[in-house]
């Protein structure tokens, strides 16, 4: 690249633009937090200065979590979040692995039709699907979203994965296979240890999707103890044309906290599948 | 001899069955089948019956915990005499357009400010992906907050610079709450398209640049001739992603404005919600979600066949 612009040049080309998308970026989360801090008085003063605090208490947290079924969200949407992932994970693999793999007649039609399930939106599905968990006698449980999550979790891990395992080089199971594995053996003894980075790319973006998911939950879930937290912030936290704007925000903080924490740790990963030109935007 | 050769035979033949049955599972055809089944049956369970189903469903007059009844296509006709319904096409059209041009025009910006080298990149480009990576609803909210009535601090900042008080109303107003939903919507996918962008254009190979600048191309020109083509196939791919998951969007608008202010914002995702769930007319909303199959069908059959993985 050229190189050896001058520094106010360099501010113009580079801290200019980025600067400004950074701003854009972030200002709803730092006014998250700094709605969350304000004591009420303050959060509805329209004198004040409303970009700083200035008696931050942690009043809305302590009310969100104690008066609020907040905690119990959290863990419901940690559970349905992890179950939903692994089952997509596991059905994922089983859809990924002869793809990428084996030649059979077929193969093709069905990777197609796996990326073109991956494209099919919820709402054009949401009305059916509430129809048969109600007849399922599903409503209200945790697994009517356990279940329709991986409707989309499956076709995206699938596809995501496909194009990993591609990459991965077929020598070391051609050997499992000539000193006599099976090919059940070669695919969990050999290949799979082989790859782990694809799963935890793949593993983020569905944890992150089902944290994510509100239709489903939305419909399904109506009892404030089977609730995620989009959805209980949503129906419970908005009371009327009452808005506990703390509180709100309080919970939409802390409700993006778990997501942000796995996406720091691995935001490489992250990365990496979201380049891979196979994610949704 | 003989009868003690019988059993021998016996284990034999046995082994032999066993091989080839293990032999026919190592086929090809049917290990991959097998191991496929389980997915296959999940997906066709739980997505091509409820496809199935919704078509039906459509073609009923089905209210919440009653049996249906066939009306043929008169849910359709409903819809095509329904006003809102063409006002609701038109809000999903234009919003799809509004918020991926913006996506597209932003994203490329976004890659071009951060494919330069400088201090802290990586952080950088990860805090940049936060409103694509937090869960919507939860952003949202902190937007309703930002666009209140009452208490909006972007009106704080709008009456500080001479704006008359009480300013704008932001989700009060059919053209700017449809302006919000759409500037939102792009808040939250253009670092998806910045930083997808960003990793083509880091594969594009800088002896092109210095190629084009010996050859005396400037730095728009080594953007329109070099860059972009090199790009397109990237920005093809996104934008099919983009238009799909727009044109679907149901969390922003439900959460944001419910479709109003007088149906201002409704988009197909939203209406047949309200129709099927809130006015419990399950035939009725289904028809409405169907009627966005056409575009999407030609969308995913573009893409499939961009995207497939031969």
């Amino acid at each position: 690249m050229v190189t050896g612009y001058s520094p106010v040049e360099r501010a113009v080309r580079l801290w200019l633009p980025v600067g400004f998308f950074l701003l854009v970026a972030l200002f709803p989360f730092y006014w998250m937090a700094v709605t969350s801090l304000k004591p009420n008085a303050e959060l509805y003063n329209r004198h004040l200065m409303p970009l700083l605090v200035l008696h931050p208490t942690l009043k809305h947290y302590v009310d969100l979590l104690t008066q609020t079924s907040f905690l119990l969200w959290t863990w419901n949407t940690m559970i349905v979040a992890v179950l939903s992932t692994a089952i997509s994970l596991v059905l994922g693999v089983m859809l990924a692995y002869p793809l990428a793999r084996m030649r059979f007649a077929g193969a093709g039609l069905i990777a197609m039709t796996v990326a073109a399930i991956y494209l099919v939106p919820q709402p054009l599905l949401f009305i059916p699907l509430a129809d048969l968990i109600n007849r399922l006698d599903l409503g209200n449980t945790l697994s009517a979203v356990i279940l329709t999550y991986p409707t989309m979790l499956v076709p995206f891990c699938a596809w995501l994965l496909l194009g990993y395992f591609k990459t991965v080089p077929k020598e070391l199971e051609e050997a499992a296979r000539i000193d006599g594995a099976s090919r059940l053996q070669t695919m969990r003894r050999i290949f799979l240890p082989l790859c782990t980075p694809g799963f935890i790319s793949a593993g983020i973006f569905a944890f992150t999707l089902s944290q994510n998911e509100f239709l489903y939950a939305l419909i399904f879930l109506t009892k404030s103890s089977v609730r995620t937290v989009p959805v209980g912030v949503i129906a419970e936290l908005i009371r009327g044309d009452v808005f506990y704007w703390g509180q709100l925000m309080a919970g939409a903080l802390l409700g993006s906290i778990p997501v942000a924490i796995i996406y720091s740790f691995f935001v490489e990963h992250y990365v990496a599948g979201l380049t891979s030109g196979s994610v949704k935007g | 001899m003989t009868s003690r050769s019988e059993p021998v035979v016996g284990v034999v033949r046995l082994a032999r069955r066993a091989v080839s049955i293990s032999g026919w599972l190592d086929r090809e055809s049917v290990f991959s089948w097998l191991m496929m089944a389980p997915p296959l049956l999940f997906l066709a369970a739980l997505v091509g019956y409820p496809f199935l189903y919704g078509i039906l469903l459509s073609l009923q007059n089905r209210p919440v915990a009653h049996a249906g009844t066939f009306v043929g296509l008169k849910n359709f006709a409903n819809d095509i005499n329904d006003l809102i319904f063409w006002k609701v096409t038109f809000n999903t059209f234009l919003h799809t357009a509004a918020a991926t041009l913006l996506k597209m025009v932003g994203g490329l910006a976004l890659a071009l400010a951060m494919n330069q080298q400088f201090p802290l990149k990586n952080l950088v480009r990860a805090l940049l992906l936060l409103p694509f990576i937090v869960p919507t609803v939860l952003s949202t909210v902190a937007w309703m907050w930002i666009l209140d009535p009452a208490f909006s601090v972007l009106n704080w900042f709008l009456i500080a610079l001479g704006v008359p008080k009480p300013g704008p109303s932001w989700l009060g107003n059919p053209i700017l709450a449809m302006a919000s939903i759409i500037v939102i919507n792009t808040w939250r996918g253009l670092p998806f398209y910045g930083i997808t962008l960003l990793a083509g254009l880091q594969t594009v190979p800088p002896e092109l640049y210095e190629a084009a600048t010996i050859d005396g191309a400037g730095g728009w020109q080594r953007f329109r001739y070099v860059t972009l083509p090199l790009l397109q196939p990237i920005i093809l791919i996104v934008t099919l992603f983009s238009v799909i998951f727009t044109f679907a969007d149901f969390q922003l608008v439900y959460v944001l404005t419910h479709g109003g202010p007088q149906n201002a914002t409704q988009l197909f995702a939203t209406y047949a919600f309200d129709i099927a769930m809130a006015s419990g007319q399950l035939g009725l909303g289904a028809s409405v979600a169907l009627a966005t199959f056409p575009a999407l069908a030609l969308l995913i059959l573009a893409l499939t066949i961009y995207l497939r993985r031969g």
